[in-house]
């Protein structure tokens, strides 16, 4: 379906990540946004508070991160389109909440604009380093999905794109800015409303005698209702079966966890996207993500000029991790370069899908500005020796 | 000869029957209260009448109600309750879960609902201790009593609920034991119907664990010490409703008040912000 276009602000602004972020939302047909302050996110919730009485939305500002992370649940059984909004030290605080979502297939967003860390670490300044933490962050095996954009107008598109997959595959979408992205003011054009594609919420056309909440369907995604309805549904953390009800067995454990961790990974092809330049002629191709993928623009283009073959892999969605396309290219490259503004994380990923075919060099980072261009640019040279 | 189908049973999800409680558990008990409540309640939707538990001993009555009903986290019934409440105004969203769950790990949820009067009937049963992980203390557990992390006995001064709730703000407090079922149903019944934060504390016994550890007898003692040891006192002073190691349970309805709830609040300060141009929830898309 297209986009309410009385949440849309169509036309040509000049906004930071952050208030395009909101802006994503709201086009997304996010209703509902449940937060607490946070450096360097703050500015979504503060744009969202002034815009949602204007459209049918409810911001609260809760009482700590634990608090926004599951009243989102809340709103979403209720049917709205939900998010919450913080940064790492907001986001350690909701992990329950994303495993909560996980196991009982709650649509819903989370946005980490990423500061540096570990705890308080840098309020004010960028780091990559909570990539992991998206992936593994809640206990129990589950598959998430992680959008970065590295722009304001990334911010924008990929925050629609976050809550349409959200829909799609039911689960908790992250998307994973950083201070940069998120202050980075430019251009950011919000199209007509009738150009936004919106995924609407999966309801059952069953009636109540005949609806299981956990019945999935070939695609492993139940349809959803909502509370009020009728159905008298339950929803429970515990492990459950069709029904909804606790059944605390290996048996059980095995189908649900099997099916929830399948949704994703056996669409992985579906659900991944990547930018990529010159990837094909390429004896080095530089592997990045977020404000990394823009700064490494420059050294690609100096090591180019040098003569070397650079291509330019820029992962939109890094969970699940675009493993196909790495693996293939690990046959005939010489080397990847990863630059991240950690010491080493989706790194590993790269290195797990080249499997040894060829060598992954890191250009680590701890954090706090971006990176020096030059020292990406020795690594293309190293790699292309 | 036909058949007497007990009249809460349409309530209950009897397929999920026996449930998990031990015998003498007090928390059967208040479940047939409040079936009771809203089987009274004729003015009741039950289908946009929504249980929320979080987790321990009282954390699965959601999961024996056959209203739509959500098992969530730690501590975070209430939280997600806001959530279902600000998202669909028409909801009736009752928060039933224990002590520990809505007081130790929830208890900042708790006194911020309370402080902002958002429409949530909050009921606690407070059977003094962690009963589902064995029998550790919590906030609520008498000075003095015995529970497996406190072996030598409380040395900590527990909350006194009804206090608490009133003074950051809740519209309707009462508190009753699992003894007073005539009481504790009217009180879910007035509740119930009325707007902003209400909550109800139930004294329940926990025959298993913090009434065996403790020699206190199994659930009939507890009834009769109920029965014996209770006074009710509407108009308490709300300072005095301490519980201390078996002494007196002051019991009544101690507060029922008037104040705006969250969502007429907001609605008011927004309309004459916005004027027109305020759009409340379910407006937009």
């Amino acid at each position: 379906m297209k986009a309410d276009p009385r949440g849309v602000l169509t036309g040509a602004h000049y906004i930071d990540g952050n208030h395009a972020c909101c802006e994503g939302a709201i086009a997304a047909g996010c209703r509902f946004v449940a937060g607490y302050p946070i450096t360097p996110s703050t500015e979504i919730v503060e744009r969202i508070a002034v815009r949602f009485p204007l459209v049918g939305g409810v911001f609260i500002q809760m009482e700590d991160e634990i608090a926004s992370s599951i009243a989102i649940a809340g709103a979403a059984w209720a049917g709205k389109k939900a998010m919450t909004v913080s940064s790492g030290p907001g986001i350690s605080l909701m992990m329950e909440h994303v495993g909560f979502a996980v196991m009982t297939e709650t649509p819903c967003v989370f946005v980490n604009v990423q500061r540096g860390g570990p705890s308080t670490g840098l309020p004010t300044l960028p780091g990559q380093a909570d990539m992991m933490q998206a992936r593994w962050g809640s206990h129990g095996d589950y598959e998430i999905i992680a959008l970065c954009p590295s722009s304001p107008q990334e911010c924008f598109n990929l925050t629609i794109d976050a809550f349409n997959l959200a829909e799609q595959y039911r689960v908790p979408v992250f998307m994973m800015m950083d201070e940069c992205v998120g202050h980075m003011t430019e251009k950011v054009v919000i199209p007509p409303a009738d150009q936004i594609e919106v995924e609407p919420r999966h309801f059952t056309d069953l009636p109540p005698e005949q609806y299981l909440p956990y019945k999935a369907g070939d695609d492993s995604v139940p349809d959803m209702v909502k509370a009020g309805d009728g159905y008298r549904i339950h929803i429970t953390g515990l492990t459950h079966d069709e029904r909804g009800y606790p059944v605390i067995s290996a048996d059980c454990q095995d189908r649900l966890v099997r099916r929830l961790v399948g949704k994703i990974n056996r669409n992985v092809d579906s659900i991944t996207r990547v930018d990529q330049d010159q990837v094909e002629q390429a004896d080095v191709v530089v592997v990045s993500y977020g404000i990394t993928a823009r700064v490494a623009l420059r050294p690609i283009e100096m090591a180019r000029r040098k003569g070397i073959k650079v291509g330019h892999l820029r992962l939109v969605t890094v969970w699940p991790f675009p493993q196909q396309i790495i693996r293939e290219l690990a046959g005939r490259v010489k080397a990847f370069v990863v630059p991240e503004l950690n010491l080493g994380q989706v790194v590993l990923e790269v290195e797990r899908c080249a499997a040894g075919q060829c060598p992954t060099l890191l250009v680590d980072h701890a954090g706090g500005t971006v990176h020096d261009p030059d020292r990406i640019y020795q690594a293309i040279v190293e790699a292309a020796k | 000869m036909t058949a007497v189908v007990n009249p809460v049973e349409p309530l209950l999800r009897t397929e999920r029957i026996p449930h998990i409680w031990c015998p003498g558990c007090g928390i059967g008990t208040t479940v047939n209260c409040f079936a009771r409540a809203i089987s009274e309640s004729p003015d009741i939707d039950l289908d946009k009448l929504i249980v929320v538990s979080g987790i321990g001993c009282t954390g699965r009555v959601a999961g024996y109600l056959r209203l739509d009903s959500f098992h969530t986290t730690h501590g975070r019934p209430i939280p997600f309750a806001t959530g279902l409440k600000l998202a669909n105004p028409e909801l009736r969203v009752v928060v039933y879960s224990g002590d520990g769950d809505l007081i130790a790990i929830g208890g900042n949820h708790f006194i911020h609902a309370a402080r902002r009067n958002i429409d949530l009937t909050v009921i606690c049963v407070n059977n003094f201790n962690y009963a589902m992980t064995g029998g550790q203390v919590g906030p609520t557990t008498p000075t003095t009593a015995i529970g497996t992390t406190a072996p030598y006995g409380v040395y900590e001064r527990p909350f006194n609920l009804p206090y608490l709730a009133a003074s950051c703000g809740a519209v309707y407090v009462a508190r009753w034991t699992a003894y007073h079922v005539r009481q504790l149903a009217k009180s879910m019944k007035e509740a119930l119907h009325k707007k902003g934060f209400t909550f109800i504390e139930i004294i329940s016994p926990c025959p298993t664990l913090y009434e065996r550890r403790n020699r206190l007898g199994d659930g009939l003692a507890r009834m009769r010490f109920y029965k014996d040891n209770s006074v009710i006192d509407h108009d308490a002073d709300l300072r005095s409703l301490d519980i201390g190691f078996e002494g007196k349970i002051t019991c009544g309805r101690f507060v029922n008040i008037e104040r705006p709830s969250l969502i007429e609040a907001m609605d008011t300060r927004l309309s004459d912000k916005l004027g027109p141009k305020y759009q409340p929830i379910g407006n937009g898309t």
